[in-house]
């Protein structure tokens, strides 16, 4: 009896490691690099292409990097969580546009309103290569060191604004 | 109103599910002729049902009823006829409804097939199969509903995933279902017998043709699949050991070890507990593929919806029903006792070894898939596991398994002898190992792995002629003719199945051996050249499809100064989804394929471009369609007709006419 029971003990282990596996995030996945300076660039700005908006500037200051598109459902949906973000005035959001037409991301912003003091244009994607973007939107924490402290793979939402970033912003505006 | 009554049609399938599940198998429990007989209409109407809202949802997006959920994530007013009806199958509502449809093909299929076997037997195999349904339309009705209408209709649907409007697409999901449900039948018997306490050698004799058939189509279904990557996804390469290729291929080495041992049950009488666990072990992993795929556990370039709550019933419903069946072995094998002996040198030996090899293999392929998950959830941090892993793990498995498929078909039953085999195969042996060695000094390259695949096709290919030249020798006055004739047909199925691997290795190993790649920059008329073919680049258009954007390059291919041929890679972009593809151009030929892809375009109409010289690529998927020939050529053979034909002679009329209808 006891050995043909073993193909069930064998499935009852399976299944309840496939159980504990549903509750976890796939998309959760850890980004070489938090903890690591983060990439410069130096790019067009979105509003006006004449001028440069550069990482360096932004030394000293705790803030957000949002890759963001117009074509971009995501983004769409972490829209008015950025908006509130940005109304309650406690972190600023750059925002990077990915692979984007202008006129189109300008269409958008009018549309739905621009969360950001500044967005820079990546056209090629090439900054997007640097910091390992999976998809957008992605959103990037960076310290007053430059240092990246927290990544955000998909859309943000209220929670883990609340429960993550806003701690975090915190910790490190007072270091 | 039409998508309302498909949605109606699944709960009233739903009913006669309950009904299909429940009666009959109490019926078979105590005797009752009156409820077991309730199984085969209950199968039809289900069939018929099902059938119904398949049309309807086939309707909703012919009619481009956008007011309908499903139609409008999945497809586009811009988007063909064609593509819109394989878009049914194009997510995940749509192929649950696709899942549930095939398995209602494979219960009408076993009404009318399975006059001869006694009615508790049939009343038990289709009961089993409708928990199994029931458990499908529940899952559709309660969590993923193909009919949920969108209030107020969208204008326009946000089209299929431009990745899935192919061709190979269309086929690719029904094939696959087809074997995995169809393993469904299998299992069904399986449970069958274990609930009835008949686990004999007739029980195996019915089980074969249809897990034969089953395995055929989730062949072809996997090497679809693998086609698709190939010139699809355009990176070159056929086989990514992703985890949803995984679940499709853990139920094919299943089946694989499935078919085997159930030869011996048939012919032996022996290994039946064995075989009843890998019948409920080939089900098993095609539940559990749909499980990883459909709950979002594992990233995946397949990855379809994820939403908690649809994984959770999933798994639920997997441990119910694997969960139970197992229990039931647990509890009914041990008084089936174990058949004859054999010696350790006969061919139950070789078929157990091949087997056990299997067996470790699919082992080895589940641990790959899941080691990731269960370290995720043991805390331990994320990792994925690569192809290198597999590539580790799977020659060693499979070199032994080679072998003993060249030696196992010549062995005796029972006791075979050990120096007569090794008379009879030195030869074949010699002539392998000469060749294998010598053949990759004249294709100009030498390594050892190179060396090994060659050895094992050689010697599949040269034991199988052994073989057949055994067979044939057996003079007994009968023509040469005659005596081929002589040869029933499942043997041919099985040589030829034999001689696709053998086919299939040739491939893999000649791609890995010798395939070339090169990426490069491309000016207008500049040239490349790889494997001794010249491709020069004249430049790229401008081109519009039904619902993308395309620019399609250019490139003349000549070979010592001989035009070859034109080929044209196409970058797309899909408008709806804004999402860009690249469709390789691939000139195939039967001893190698030209492959050109186009990367990012450059400044002055200049490309970055990607070229392949893949010699013998297609002997791999031809190695996967012979093995499915021989598939069909063995369920072809004469033993099975006759059960037919004399099954027919001795039903009522009623139902002999509706026999002869599909027959």
């Amino acid at each position: 009896m006891k050995r043909f029971l073993l193909p069930l003990a064998i499935f009852v282990v399976m299944v309840g490691f496939l159980a504990v596996g549903l509750t976890l995030d796939p998309r959760k996945v850890p980004s070489p690099l938090v903890g690591k300076s983060a990439p410069d660039f130096s790019l067009p700005q979105l509003h006006d292409q004449e001028k440069v908006f550069s990482s360096n500037e932004l030394r000293g200051k705790v803030w957000l990097l949002n890759f963001w598109a117009s074509w971009c459902g995501g983004c769409k949906d972490e829209h008015p969580v950025l908006m509130q973000l940005a109304q309650s005035g406690e972190v600023p959001i750059y925002g990077m546009d990915y692979k984007d037409r202008r006129e189109e991301a300008l269409t958008w912003l009018r549309r739905w309103g621009n969360p950001y003091p500044v967005i820079a244009v990546d056209e090629s994607g090439r900054v997007g290569i640097n910091y390992g973007v999976y998809g957008v939107p992605e959103t990037y924490m960076i310290d007053k060191a430059g240092v990246i402290r927290y990544k955000q793979i998909g859309p943000l939402d209220e929670d883990t604004v609340k429960g993550k970033i806003l701690p975090l912003v915190r910790e490190f505006q007072n270091k | 109103m039409i998508p309302e009554i498909g949605h109606f049609a699944l709960i009233l399938a739903l009913c006669v599910a309950v009904v299909q599940g429940s009666l009959p198998i109490y019926g078979a429990a105590v005797g009752s002729s009156t409820l077991m007989s309730v199984a085969k209409p209950a199968a039809r109407g289900q069939f018929i049902l099902v059938l119904l809202a398949f049309c309807c949802l086939g309707y909703a997006f012919a009619a481009k009823d956008f007011s309908v959920l499903y139609v409008a994530a999945t497809s586009n007013s811009q988007l063909p006829l064609h593509y819109r009806l394989a878009a049914i199958w194009g997510a995940h509502e749509g192929s649950l409804l696709l899942w549930t449809f095939i398995l209602t093909i494979w219960m009408v299929a076993v009404t009318f097939f399975s006059t001869h076997l006694p009615e508790a037997m049939r009343a038990r195999i289709l009961g089993v199969m409708g928990l199994v349904s029931l458990g499908f339309l529940l899952f559709m009705l309660t969590v993923s509903n193909p009919f949920e209408r969108l209030i107020p209709a969208a204008v326009d649907g946000r089209d299929l995933n431009p990745l899935l409007q192919d061709p190979g697409m269309v086929i690719h999901p029904p094939m696959l279902y087809m074997g995995y449900v169809g393993f469904s039948v299998a299992f069904a018997f399986a449970i069958a017998a274990l609930l009835g306490g008949t686990l004999d050698a007739a029980w195996a004799r019915w089980s074969r043709p249809w897990t034969t058939v089953a395995w055929c189509f989730l062949t072809v279904g996997i090497a679809l699949g693998s086609g698709w990557a190939y010139y699809e996804l355009g990176w070159g390469g056929w086989w990514f050991w992703d985890p949803v290729e995984n679940a499709s291929f853990m139920p094919w080495l299943a089946g694989t070890a499935l078919i085997h041992s159930l030869a011996v049950t048939d012919k032996r009488g022996g290994f039946k507990v064995w075989t009843v666990l890998l019948a409920i072990m080939a089900f098993a992993l095609s539940l559990m593929g749909t499980f990883l795929v459909r709950s979002g556990v594992l990233t995946s370039v397949h990855a379809f919806a994820t939403d908690p709550k649809r994984g959770l019933f999933i798994l639920a419903f997997l441990a119910v029903v694997i969960g139970g069946s197992l229990i039931l072995y647990a509890w009914r094998a041990p008084r089936v006792g174990l058949g004859g002996g054999f010696a350790l040198v006969s061919r139950e030996a070789m078929l157990l070894g091949n087997n056990v090899l299997l067996v470790a293999a699919l082992g080895a392929v589940l641990l790959g898939t899941l080691y990731p998950l269960f370290l995720d959830a043991l805390g331990l941090g994320k990792i994925s596991v690569g192809p290198p892993y597999f590539d580790t793990v799977f020659v060693p498995l499979m070199t032994p398994a080679v072998f003993l498929m060249g030696i196992g078909p010549l062995a005796q039953w029972k006791k075979a002898s050990l120096p007569g085999l090794a008379m009879r195969l030195r030869w074949a042996f010699a002539v392998s190992v000469a060749t294998a060695l010598a053949l990759p000094f004249v294709l100009g390259k030498w390594t050892p792995l190179i060396s090994l695949g060659l050895l094992l096709a050689l010697w599949i290919v040269t034991t199988t002629a052994i073989h057949l030249r055994e067979r044939l020798a057996h003079d007994d006055g009968s023509s040469l003719w005659d005596r081929l004739a002589a040869v029933p047909r499942s043997y041919w199925g099985m040589l030829l199945a034999h001689c696709g691997i053998a086919l299939f290795i040739v491939g893999v190993t000649m791609v890995k051996g010798f395939e070339v790649e090169k990426d490069v920059r491309m000016n207008v008329g500049e040239t490349a050249t790889i494997g001794g073919y010249t491709f020069r680049f004249d430049g790229s258009q401008e081109l519009k499809g039904p619902n993308y954007m395309a620019a399609r390059g250019t490139f003349r291919v000549s070979q010592d100064g001989r035009d070859v041929t034109v080929m044209y890679p196409e970058k797309r972009l899909y408008t709806v989804q804004n999402q860009t593809l690249t469709e390789a151009a691939i000139d195939s030929g039967l001893l190698r394929d030209l492959y050109v892809s186009l990367g990012e375009p450059l400044e002055d109409g200049a490309w970055s471009v990607r070229l392949y010289h893949k010699p013998f690529i297609d002997w791999i998927w031809g190695g996967c369609l012979i093995m499915a020939l021989g598939g069909v050529l063995a369920i072809s053979d004469r033993r099975y007709r006759l059960a037919w034909r004399r099954e027919e002679a001795d039903v009522p009329a009623a139902t002999q006419t509706a026999g002869q209808k599909i027959s």
